[in-house]
């Protein structure tokens, strides 16, 4: 079964973790390495995906000619995708186990984050 | 030596060659996870050489002894690493110059030593469909993984990590002892169904390039009935892989919509494999060791033989689906009988047998339970109930076709209700 | 440079789609598949999910001692991925002027939309936000 597992963050937490010591991302971003290394080695990986950061993106709607319209004013509130990871596993347990992990990926000072992984089942198909 | 011209597609040559071959080699080294590398590099060496050079007069020979010499090149380069002669190399430096006269019985042991070794249960189910495929079924892992829509490093590892739980369990290359045999059997022919299976459901529409599950699960079965020609329990699958994939066709349209089966158009359905599937499973069903697989082709019969869905014999679906409730604990049997309860005893039977279903926690936020009892407040006459239950079914499914059919018909229950309600 | 194009949802715009007419809800479809087809056949396809409405949804945190903490519910307002295409353009205008084609899917009527789609620059795997 896949699961997609969805890491968000709103542009104030994406400032805070740019504000983290380099010692603290680079744990950070071990851990998840680390990870992903686990789940290719166990067969269940598919993707993985960083998105750059919120400052950049863009809602893009067609207007009546089909040229493109840009905005790129969010509300604080708005919740940004940062990255996500799609897993193929037996069980929901499993993909809640692996997003667990995923959330005590460390902090600053080795905290765990505890960040909230938001976890999905679909279903690939071939003709989209 | 002449190369022989190609006239079979070399692909399925080398796939049917593969069981047999590996067979052999495992015989002899004894190691499940060398030789099944071995073997990988004797048929890519195939097919790269024989398009060009013709095949060889005896192609098994070829790939066998092509696979014993890397194998005994890594012995020798292990024990030279080691510093130790063991028995194994000097037993393998003898190997016969060309296995020309294999004895037909050890040809066809192998295959089937294999078929319970890659479906053995103490593997998942997914490393077993996947080495199942590649040793077995000869297919490589670039065509496993693409079939199963994940990287190919992916499948690499899941078929790595199988072979070293075989190798960890200690699982002999053998067949397995009259005791275990019927369990064994059933792993191997549950396998074989989750590979038909994702093979069904996966596909559909315009024909995709990736290896096609769905006709390798009927090979592999077919080869196993050959191999067991007195199991009822087989030829009760290959009969439900048969009547079931003859539908294939018909089961999305041109835009690649789901047609159901009571809607699809009967002039697409493959007459060929019906007659195929109808004749194995008569054969088969008085032999009297009835099991849930030729229940289900039994069933799978009934609906292929109908020249319209109004024929239909729903009647005999019912008795067959009472007697396989019996025989399987399995709620998406219950869902199924209970739409042939409906079409036997009306909707508020079936609905009766739905509503039970909504304690067994295997079922109760499955998308077909809210499915099926939409169709059958439909069928009473229920359409708000019916829109609700399509819309709760779509919003529970991960599958886009599914979804796509389940908007539509509440959509066009609700463009139903809007008739209605504009006449009065 | 590859671009994630999504597609957001809110219940509310979920509970809307699933009111939508057949032949609306045909004419989106078949827009969506030729449309990932365009992709595919102009060489800029990289991957594309429809991840279909979150009922079974959870979020999930580590608790106390690494167990999983699944919660399953959501605010109203939630924005939910509902899907997306992942593409290999040479220009971020040329991401733009795609994620434009995606947003005119036909809605209502058959009328080219103007639904919002959210790019974003994606990098190659999460290896690469060592920042």
């Amino acid at each position: 079964m896949k699961y997609i597992l969805l890491m968000t963050g709103t542009k104030a937490g994406v400032d805070t973790y740019r504000a983290w010591t380099k010692k603290d991302i680079d744990t950070h971003m071990a851990s998840l390495r680390s990870l992903a290394k686990d789940l290719r080695e166990s067969g269940e990986f598919v993707a993985d995906q960083g998105l750059t950061g919120p400052e950049e993106a863009k809602v893009v709607r067609g207007e009546k000619k089909g040229m493109p319209i840009t905005d790129g004013i969010f509300p604080e509130s708005k919740e940004f995708l940062l990255g996500y990871w799609i897993v193929d596993v037996a069980t929901p347990e499993r993909a809640y186990a692996i997003a667990a992990q995923l959330s005590t990926s460390p902090g600053p000072g080795g905290v765990p984050t505890n960040m909230p992984i938001e976890v999905r089942q679909f279903a690939s198909h071939p003709l989209k | 030596m002449p190369g022989q011209p190609l006239d079979v597609p070399l692909e399925h040559l080398l796939r049917e060659l593969t069981p047999q071959v590996l067979g052999t080699v495992v015989r002899r080294f004894r190691d499940f996870a060398a030789a099944e590398d071995a073997v990988q590099e004797a048929l890519l060496a195939a097919a790269t050489q024989w398009p060009d050079e013709g095949l060889p007069d005896s192609p098994r020979a070829w790939l066998t002894q092509v696979a014993f010499r890397r194998m005994t090149d890594q012995i020798r380069s292990e024990s030279a690493r080691r510093r130790r002669e063991s028995e194994m190399v000097l037993e393998a430096s003898r190997v016969p110059e060309a296995t020309t006269t294999i004895d037909a019985a050890s040809e066809e042991d192998d295959t089937l030593v294999l078929l319970f070794m890659c479906c053995h249960p103490a593997l998942t189910l997914s490393s077993a469909i996947a080495l199942t495929l590649r040793a077995v079924g000869g297919l490589t892992t670039a065509e496993i993984a693409k079939a199963f829509l994940v990287p190919e490093p992916t499948m690499a590892q899941r078929i790595s990590r199988a072979k070293q739980s075989i190798k960890d369990s200690g699982i002999p290359f053998q067949l397995p002892t009259t005791e275990e045999r019927a369990q064994r059997l059933r792993a191997v022919l549950h396998v074989l169904y989750l590979i038909f299976n994702e093979g069904y459901t996966s596909s559909g529409g315009p024909q995709l390039q990736r290896v096609e599950l769905s006709r390798e699960a009927i090979r592999l079965t077919r080869s196993l009935r050959t191999l067991l020609s007195n199991d009822a329990e087989i030829a009760g699958l290959l009969a439900l892989m048969l009547l079931t994939d003859a539908r294939r066709l018909a089961r999305t349209n041109k835009e690649g919509d789901l047609i159901p089966l009571t809607q699809q158009d009967r002039a697409l359905w493959d007459r060929q494999q019906i007659a195929e599937g109808v004749t194995l499973i008569s054969a088969t069903l008085p032999k009297g060791s009835v099991g849930p697989y030729q229940l289900q082709a039994a069933i799978a019969a009934v609906h292929d033989e109908a020249a319209r869905a109004e024929d239909t014999d729903w009647p005999q679906i019912l008795a067959l689906y009472d007697l396989l409730r019996r025989m399987a604990d399995n709620p998406m049997v219950v869902l199924n009988h209970a739409i042939a309860a409906a079409m036997v005893h009306g909707p508020t039977k079936g609905l009766e047998l739905v509503d039970a279903l909504k304690a067994d926690a295997r079922v109760a936020n499955h998308h077909r339970l809210d499915a099926v009892r939409a169709h059958l407040l439909e069928m009473a006459g229920d359409r708000e109930g019916a829109v609700k239950h399509y819309r709760a079914a779509a919003g529970k499914t991960g599958s886009l076709p599914e979804r796509n059919y389940l908007l539509m018909q509440a959509a066009r229950l609700l463009s139903e209700l809007r008739l209605v309600d504009g006449q009065e | 440079m590859k671009y994630i194009l999504m597609m957001n949802a809110t219940k509310a715009n979920w509970d809307a789609y699933a009111k939508w007419s057949k032949q609306d809800l045909q004419r989106n479809v078949a827009f969506m598949r030729a449309f990932s087809k365009e992709l595919k056949d102009s060489g800029v396809f990289v991957a594309t999910e429809g991840l279909g409405w979150p009922n079974e949804a959870k979020i999930v945190r580590a608790g106390k001692d690494g167990e999983p903490i699944t919660d399953g519910v959501f605010a109203e307002s939630k924005e939910f991925l509902a899907g997306y295409w992942i593409i290999d353009v040479e220009s971020t205008e040329q991401a733009y002027k795609i994620a434009a084609r995606a947003s005119a899917a036909p809605g209502l009527g058959g009328t080219p939309g103007s639904m919002p789609i959210e790019v974003r620059q994606v990098l190659s795997s999460f290896a690469d936000l060592g920042l």
